[in-house]
């Protein structure tokens, strides 16, 4: 093994793997990204599905970008420009009686009569305040109970406390009350409109394996919301130019990006990791070693089980990963008319609680929803480069699809995208007649794509049981490892994925002691 | 200020009581039973005609005793047991061995009280789960460790300053700590767990799974798949019967013999008990509960009112809205008590056989079940959720006359068949709701006679009587709001200190002198005393030196 010739190797170039080489790079190390596909980003994309037409080919919207990779990295400088600043919400309805949330989680409402209105006024409230006793935790390496986990840490805990404190002493009972409740109980009895009682049962099981009536689900709310109190926003060219963004602010920073290297080994030499192994063969050398990939990836497989012990392999085979969502991307030959929605908001047909409720009884048993519910975005709305002139495309994640389907994907993979079109077709008459060309991703083909272990979006199913310092697993969950210069940064780390870079962020930290 | 009358005198409305409990159920008759052990004037007032609540025994069939609610015991507080001597007045708890879960295909799982010939049955179905359930129970043991002192303690408040419920909250904050990470991390993830997954991380075979999510479902609106249901395992699993956790077993002559034991030794300690005195109101004068009302119109004075009926028929239907505050009233209104299972009684003329069953078997004397995948209990739990009975439902079926001789004639048998899953109204076209009509208790108790046959044919002819009980019967007679046994579902946001509700779990209620001691408070439901006894130590402890000698109440006993 050469002399390393790099502080940190890190493994995967997604938001998480760039927020953490940025970090280091800016810190003055030397800093090697590698990446198995051919452009960084990982689940931030951007790609033609159909000769002519491209679209986000995993995420699709932007709801937590870590606030201080931004200011750090300064992507805009490189190119980041937000298409839209702050997407609108429509709750479709097939009678055309839409639902819409304007601002930051329906700062103001269109389409509630006025008791509804105060009603969601007060719960929105309610939902933002108890969001932020969160937000602090998120840039933290998670504190471990009964030992110190770094001063700055446990400055965080309390600062949460006490933020808690001051909520008042209803409101503070009223988290406490709410923490673990489901989501469904509490639009039933705080709401009245079914439209909004679905959107936000949908919101909270979005990627989860729950439904709206399991317990935890409201907390899954709580965490989406924490993130951008709810603001969504857009980049202009799609997810995929934000990820060009960030790698180009990320080797102005002084990193180094190679991509189509494949890391298949994590190399040590017993005491500590000194580098990796490409699928080539070639070894880099490294300090340090950084790994974006999923944990049980990480170490059963890039690692080895045999360098790794017992309790922790079984706590690594007992993370759940368990993909609930589907992607159907279309190519249309004309604008989709869902009943006068505004195709520059996020459309989201879940027309009840109860709907998302029995979308998801199926997935239990390892069956697809024959009435899925699903969240649409049109890039084309925003930006004409995505599709011929007078063409469209829809980016679609639909719920719930399982990972393994009984009868297998082969098999079904026809009747689950016919079920999607069939829902598609009740809310946009016509839509059937419009699609020129079709691709659907299930839970599997997004695992294969993506290295995503289960189809799971966040390497690791987003659950009040697999967060903090139980995510990925307790022992492994302050981004450092058993196996010293072996760390984590990923989605599998905590506060979880969606295209935020705040693990990879908090990572670094760790990295650089400066927690 | 003690009352010197007899206590079977009854009583002019000018006599002020120390104390008016409303409902002669378990909890309330153990807050009764510290209470006049204490030196006070007790009265306990019972709307039937026979005490125990959901703890009763009855005959409804000539020669045959059923439990008619409750059916085991194992939950109920040995400390509670002991302080009430209960025993010398006359309960004895049966321990009943193992039991079995039928499979489909003709096979069975038996089950032992025993670990090791448990372990020796489960590795004829799995050796690998054998290995792992020595691992199983040693964890569920380490958790049950942790939270059965909780059980016999009042939850502080976390919303307050005051320095009790400051230095409880740094006691529980201690206990979690002294766990180290690991440990930690395992029981807050098995307390947020689903069972489902949760078992998935020991076992594969999904015949012994669905045994162990049995105590995990029982009684709440939740199925084996859903987060908290591991909590709710617990729940049952910490229970003892003669030391041994996690065993069950059968009160001697029906549950109704634990509730006679408590009354009687009420009544040995000067306590007075009323049946037939259906409460119609409880009264608040000048800001503070000064009494009940009866439905004939009676007013019982006393200087404090203890509610053993659930938290909705307290406040919502016995009370004047006008005394209570309104953010108190609203949490009450969204108190979930949905009630998710029904009961069959049965008198039989002989003994079920059972033919996937060897010649003698053991298991007929404990538990027996028909749902062999954790999948048909889900989908059980589904049916409830869309508003119906479960089709395929899942029962915890126990002949308890195959231990206890007094339940039923010889060579005759009373079984008791608890049924999941069971809604509290059913769904009526695509949104509505309607109540439960006799014909549809008729079609879930043949749903569930049906699946019985199955598995014992000929089991239908044997039949002398049946009591079906949905959670319409159980609100009717025994006052269980919308027919949930624990008064209150036991999910995170009602349990600790938000049991009942936020702000109020300290057994007082939002009216001076008015206390909740029913299963509606902290830890919760099942036959266990314990709400019960904690009222009954908070309410001592709040008459400071007004008590001459207070009854002897014991802390938990630790789990070795």
């Amino acid at each position: 093994m050469p002399t390393p010739s790099f502080d940190a190797i890190i493994i995967g170039g997604g938001v998480n793997g760039l927020a953490c080489a940025g970090r280091l790079a800016q810190a003055g190390q030397k800093v090697l990204v590698l990446d198995a596909a051919d452009t960084p980003g990982g689940g931030a994309l951007t790609a033609e599905f159909a000769p002519g037409y491209r679209v986000d080919g995993l995420a699709h919207l932007v709801t937590h970008l870590d606030a201080r990779m931004l200011a750090a990295l300064k992507p805009e400088g490189h190119g980041l420009e937000w298409a839209v600043g702050s997407m609108a919400t429509t709750a479709l309805s097939s009678d055309g009686g839409h639902l819409t949330l304007n601002g930051a989680y329906g700062e103001n409402v269109q389409g509630l009569d006025e008791d509804e209105a105060q009603r969601w006024a007060a719960l929105r409230g309610r939902l933002l305040r108890h969001t932020e006793i969160l937000r602090p935790l998120r840039e933290i390496t998670p504190p471990l109970p009964g030992k110190g986990g770094g001063k700055g840490n446990l400055l965080a805990l309390g600062r949460a406390g006490l933020n808690l404190r001051r909520l008042g002493r209803e409101d503070m009972q009223e988290f406490l009350r709410m923490i673990l409740i489901n989501v469904h109980d509490v639009v039933q009895e705080d709401l009245t409109d079914d439209r909004l009682r679905g959107l936000l049962a949908f919101d909270a099981t979005l990627g989860t394996f729950l439904g709206p009536r399991s317990p935890n689900s409201l907390f899954l709310l709580w965490h989406r919301l924490s993130g951008d109190a709810g603001r969504i926003r857009w980049p202009r060219g799609g997810m995929g130019a934000l990820a060009s963004a960030l790698a180009e602010a990320v080797r102005a920073a002084g990193a180094e990006l190679r991509c189509a290297a494949r890391v298949d080994r994590v190399l040590s030499d017993g005491d500590r990791a000194t580098g990796v192994r490409l699928e080539s063969g070639e070894e880099i050398a490294a300090r340090c070693v950084i790994s974006t990939a999923n944990p049980r990836t990480t170490f059963l497989d890039l690692l080895g089980a045999r360098q790794v012990e017992t309790g922790l392999v079984r706590r690594l085979n007992n993370i759940r990963m368990r993909g609930t969502a589907a992607k159907l991307h279309l190519a249309l030959k004309g604008a989709p008319d869902f009943r006068g929605a505004d195709l520059r908001h996020r459309l989201v047909i879940a027309p009840s609680s109860d709907t998302v409720e029995n979308a998801f009884n199926h997935i239990k048993y390892g069956e697809f929803s024959p009435a899925p519910v699903m969240e649409i975005t049109c890039p084309t709305a925003h930006d004409s480069g995505f599709a011929p002139d007078g063409h469209h495309v829809l980016s679609i994640v639909a719920q719930y699809a399982p990972y393994s389907l009984r009868g297998g994907w082969e098999a079904g993979r026809d009747a689950l995208q016919a079920a999607i079109l069939k829902q598609l077709e009740a809310h946009a008459p016509g839509i059937g007649e419009l699609v020129t060309a079709v691709e659907l991703l299930t839970p599997a083909d997004i695992a294969a794509r993506h290295g995503l272990v289960g189809g799971s979006w966040h390497q690791g199913d987003l659950a009040v049981e697999q967060m903090l310092f139980m995510r990925p697993a307790v022992g492994i969950a302050r981004y450092a490892t058993p196996m010293p210069g072996l760390w984590l940064a990923g989605a599998g780390s905590h506060p979880g994925g969606g295209i935020s870079g705040t693990a990879g962020w908090n990572a670094a930290n760790e990295i650089l002691g400066a927690a | 200020m003690k009352d010197t009358a007899a206590p079977s005198t009854p009583r002019s409305s000018n006599c002020i009581w120390d104390a008016v409990i409303v409902g002669a159920g378990h909890n309330g008759l153990v807050t009764a039973n510290y209470l006049a052990r204490s030196g006070l004037d007790v009265l306990v007032v019972e709307k039937n005609d026979w005490i125990g609540g959901a703890a009763v025994s009855r005959e409804l069939y000539p020669g045959f005793t059923y439990s008619n609610c409750s059916y085991v015991c194992s939950l109920f507080r040995p400390e509670i047991m002991r302080d009430l001597d209960l025993p010398a007045h006359g309960l004895q708890v049966l321990p009943y061995e193992g039991g079995a879960v039928f499979q489909r295909d003709g096979g069975y799982l038996a089950t032992y009280r025993d670990h090791e010939a448990n372990r020796r049955e489960i590795a004829r179905h799995s050796p690998r789960d054998a290995e792992n359930y020595d691992r199983y129970a040693r964890d569920l043991m380490r958790h049950c460790r942790f939270i059965r002192p909780l059980l016999m303690r009042t939850p502080p408040d976390p919303a307050s300053f005051k320095p009790r419920d400051l230095s409880e909250m740094a006691y529980l904050a201690r206990q979690f700590l002294a766990l180290g990470a690991d440990e930690a991390a395992d029981m807050v993830r098995f307390w947020t767990m689903s069972i489902s997954d949760y078992l998935d991380e020991y076992f594969e075979n999904d015949t012994l799974k669905a045994y162990m999510t049995v105590a995990a479902i029982t009684g709440t609106a939740l199925g084996p798949m859903s987060p908290g249901t591991a909590y709710v395992l617990l729940h049952h699993y910490m229970g003892d019967v003669d030391g041994n956790i996690g065993a069950w077993g059968y009160a001697r002559g029906g549950m109704g013999a634990v509730s006679q034991a408590l009354a009687a030794s009420f009544r040995g300690a000067g306590g007075t008990l009323r049946e037939n005195a259906p409460v119609a109101r409880i009264l608040v004068r000048s800001g503070r509960a000064e009494g009940v009302v009866l439905e004939d119109g009676e007013e019982i004075l006393a200087r404090r009112v203890i509610s053993n009926m659930d938290v909705k028929r307290t406040f919502l239907n016995c009370m004047d809205p006008t005394d209570l505050p309104e953010a108190f009233l609203g949490r009450v209104r969204s108190f979930k008590s949905r009630g998710s299972s029904g009961k069959l009684n049965i008198a039989l003329d002989g003994a079920p056989e059972f033919p996937a069953l060897p010649d003698g078997s053991p298991c007929l004397r404990g538990d027996l079940h028909f749902t062999d995948s954790v999948e048909r209990a889900e989908r059980a739990y589904d049916d409830w959720k869309a508003g119906r009975w479960s089709a395929d439902p899942f029962q915890d079926t126990m002949i308890p006359s195959m231990i206890d001789p007094t339940m039923a004639p010889p060579g005759k048998h009373f079984m008791s068949c608890f049924v999941q899953y069971c809604p509290p109204k059913l769904r009526n076209g695509a949104d509505g709701e309607r109540d439960w009509t006799d014909n549809d208790r008729d079609a879930f108790g043949k749903a569930v006679i049906d699946q019985i046959e199955d598995y014992a044919p000929g089991f239908k002819q044997r039949i002398l009587h049946v009591e079906v009980r949905t959670p319409r019967e159980l609100e009717a007679e025994v006052g269980l709001t919308d027919g949930n046994i624990f008064q209150g579902e036991l999910t995170f946001d009602q349990l600790l200190f938000n049991r009942p509700v936020p702000g109020y779990a300290q057994y007082r209620g939002p009216v001076p002198d008015l206390w909740m001691c029913g299963s509606s408070t902290h830890p919760g439901g099942g036959v266990m005393g314990a709400p019960g006894r904690n009222a009954a130590a908070e309410i001592l402890r709040s008459m400071r030196g007004g008590v001459g000698n207070r009854a002897e109440m014991r802390d938990a006993y630790p789990v070795l």
